[in-house]
């Protein structure tokens, strides 16, 4: 009957939310013993060998990564349904090219990108007299740096990686947005998004608290659901490059010695559809065994800024031409943020 | 005869939204009509900047978001 699905079992709000977080907190502490105890006792492994310290990677990283993003990005999820495009849309409307550039790009931290809802928000914006320029810096940042980047970071690297990669994203995406600003390329967005005449809607049924909370945890099932494989996989292949993959050859390959390194692998990186999920793992290890740190950021960014399939739905509101500026001045940025952080940390 | 337009391209959420709708004219048992919204202009019609939309009787009801079948079943009786 209908009535079935209506009856489900009613947890209060608070409880629920209290319970979630208790048992969110047991399991992130138990995670250490927990993982040394199976590498080392059931699995007697031995402490400081290969093949221990492989597994003991993995078993505790594997459910760190996964714990941090479950919390973070329900809340972050939580936290964005406040946040309205549409309200963000108005406010950087009536802005100056620098803070409205600005405002922009720190607005892409919070907006998850999904390619489905880029051309709506391209058109929305443009259409609204946000500022060309002002929406690139927003469609560079989005995707590049948000919480799930963020959080992978954090959780791999400490915070000081974490937010290194946060500045250097957003200085690319505010960058890039001053410089296509400046080239006046307006003729290059196909013409019919300046013919649309867009309403301007306000939903009708504002959701409640509790319908946030339940679009949160929905989406962040979501999120999870898709990125898991790729964060157990790459542990797991950081996990074996920790133990087995000799320095030398990452360093021989990807060091500083190696002048091109970061361009090589900004042009590997740029046409590869992955989110930070499925790449930052890896970067790890290669770090962890003597990638520069200027190289790893520059094909993380590279690799979560561009993507076929991205400029492939950005084709039907840009022109050829201006789809080529943006995926060159990007590059260029996320380049030249490679350079700057070799240099800095040799 | 209630009109329910979903707007979106067509991915994962739109399909879940429109999923949600059915299951919510089935509760509630009212006649509906559903139909989908999936070109540019069109969607930017209403007005939305987020995918999917919710559009009830001519009006945004949600965007962004995927509400659940309840909550719709209680927009349509709203």
């Amino acid at each position: 009957m209908t009535t079935s699905a209506l009856r489900r079992v009613h947890v209060p709000l608070p409880l629920g939310v209290a319970a979630a977080v208790v048992a969110w907190l047991v399991a992130w502490f138990a995670n250490l013993p927990l993982a040394n105890w199976l590498a080392f006792d059931v699995l007697r492994l031995e402490a400081g060998s290969h093949l221990g310290e492989a597994v003991a990677f993995f078993l505790l990283d594997t459910p760190k990564v996964l714990l941090l993003l479950l919390g973070v990005v329900t809340v972050v999820s939580f936290l964005r349904s406040f946040v309205e495009p549409e309200r963000v849309r108005r406010a950087l409307a009536g802005r100056g090219t620098l803070p409205g550039t600005v405002a922009a790009a720190s607005f892409g931290i919070i907006t998850p990108f999904c390619s489905c809802s880029a051309v709506p928000l391209f058109i929305g914006f443009v259409e609204a007299g946000v500022p060309l320029g002002v929406t690139f810096a927003f469609l560079v940042s989005s995707p590049m740096v948000n919480e799930v980047a963020i959080v992978l970071l954090w959780g791999l690297f400490g915070p000081g990686i974490a937010l290194a990669y946060m500045a250097a994203g957003l200085a690319v995406a505010i960058t890039s947005g001053l410089v296509i600003g400046r080239l006046g390329l307006e003729r290059y967005v196909e013409d019919y998004v300046w013919t649309i005449r867009a309403g301007s809607a306000m939903p009708t049924f504002r959701p409640t608290l509790a319908d946030r909370l339940h679009d949160a945890w929905r989406s962040t099932a979501d999120i999870l659901g898709r990125v898991w494989p790729w964060v157990v996989g790459g542990i797991a292949v950081g996990a074996f490059i920790h133990g087995f993959v000799p320095t030398d050859l990452v360093v021989a390959i990807g060091g500083s010695g190696n002048p091109l390194a970061v361009p090589a692998l900004v042009a590997i990186g740029v046409p590869l559809y992955s989110n930070a999920a499925g790449t930052i793992p890896i970067v790890e290890a290669l770090l962890g065994n003597g990638l520069p740190l200027g190289s790893a950021l520059a094909f993380m960014m590279a690799v979560t800024a561009l993507s076929v399939p991205e400029l492939v739905i950005l084709r039907r509101v840009m022109k050829p031409r201006l789809l080529a500026v943006f995926v060159a001045v990007v590059s260029s940025g996320i380049i030249a943020i490679g350079y700057l952080f070799n240099a800095f940390t040799a | 005869m209630t009109s329910i337009q979903v707007l979106g391209h067509g991915c994962e959420n739109c399909k879940r939204l429109e999923a949600n709708a059915r299951e919510a004219v089935a509760k509630t048992g009212i006649e509906a009509q559903i139909t989908k919204v999936t070109d540019d202009p069109g969607i930017m019609a209403f007005g939305i900047l987020s995918t999917p939309g919710l559009v009830i009787d001519g009006t945004v009801a949600s965007y962004g978001r995927v509400p659940s079948a309840d909550e719709i079943a209680r927009w349509l009786k709203a």
